[in-house]
């Protein structure tokens, strides 16, 4: 399989959260989501895990999604993004901000960035009760 | 009040500390107790951001000896955390951690290291100054979360 062009997206998460939320992607959008890597903490040491999101990212523009900020996968995320000028992160994710990103990458990072903490946001809705 | 947990962590401030130990224990601020953080004002603002509105103070391992004794007086409550044995036999030499509890929250996998639990590996350095600790007055214990069994230091080194 080719390199996907564009920004790639790296999913860093806690346990098998990264795993599935690809998976789901993939489920809705198809082939778009060979653009995600999911990465575990699973049994990494911090630098392992910078190391690993090193190695998925590449030279390539990438954006790193986190799930918390306040966790190991945030931090790695955060180093590894200051070590590169090509990387940016984004913490909090959710299936509507990599569902936007495997159609959108192809924006300008200063444009994509914002937008999708924007759809991530918009997709946390409280509904009223049916009855 | 003072101290309400001491921890070995090789993440420091992250999920565990901050939810999972943090919603029980209320902290009102950690104390990150490390030589080489303590110069680093770009890795400090990194950890600043994972521990939300609780305050972080950063202190090399000399001046944490000097103020154990007032943060353990305080009013304010604390978390203290290393993330290395070495930090922590720094600690304690003297006996400044007798009579007090370590907990061993997470180290991984490296060189030399071997598994005891799945959330701790350690190498015969790690093992014996973990040891030391103990002969120097402290209790140390394995447990990662506030729920998850409470392990003693010689079950795991099975002595």
């Amino acid at each position: 399989m080719s390199e996907p062009s564009g920004t790639k997206g790296i999913v860093v998460a806690h346990g098998a959260m990264a795993q599935g939320l690809v998976d789901a992607v993939r489920r809705i959008a198809g082939g778009a989501a060979d653009a995600l890597s999911p990465l575990s903490n699973e049994g990494l040491s911090p630098l392992d895990l910078k190391q690993a999101l090193d190695r998925l990212a590449g030279k390539a523009p990438a954006i790193l999604f986190a799930d918390l900020l306040s966790g190991s996968c945030g931090m790695a995320a955060l180093v590894s993004a200051r070590d590169s000028g090509q990387r940016a992160v984004v913490c909090g994710v959710n299936l509507p901000i990599l569902l936007d990103f495997v159609f959108h990458r192809d924006l300008p990072m200063e444009e994509l960035v914002p937008r999708l903490v924007g759809k991530g946001r918009d997709g946390i809705r409280s509904l009223p009760r049916a009855d | 009040m003072g101290i309400v947990l001491t921890r070995l962590d090789e993440r420091l401030i992250h999920g565990q500390v901050v939810l999972g130990w943090g919603s029980q224990l209320r902290p009102d601020r950690y104390l990150v107790v490390d030589d080489e953080l303590a110069a680093s004002d770009w890795e400090q603002e990194l950890y600043r951001l994972g521990a939300g509105d609780t305050d972080v103070i950063f202190s090399t391992v000399a001046e944490a000896r000097d103020r154990i004794p007032e943060w353990r007086e305080s009013q304010v409550r604390s978390i203290l955390l290393a993330r290395d044995v070495a930090t922590l036999k720094g600690l304690a030499a003297g006996g400044l951690l007798r009579g007090q509890s370590v907990n061993l929250g997470g180290l991984h996998h490296g060189s030399g290291r071997r598994e005891v639990l799945d959330y701790l590996h350690l190498s015969d350095d790690d093992a014996a100054g973990l040891a030391l600790l103990e002969e120097e007055g402290a209790q140390v214990w394995a447990q990662d979360l506030p729920d998850a069994p409470k392990v003693p230091l010689r079950s795991l080194l099975g002595s």
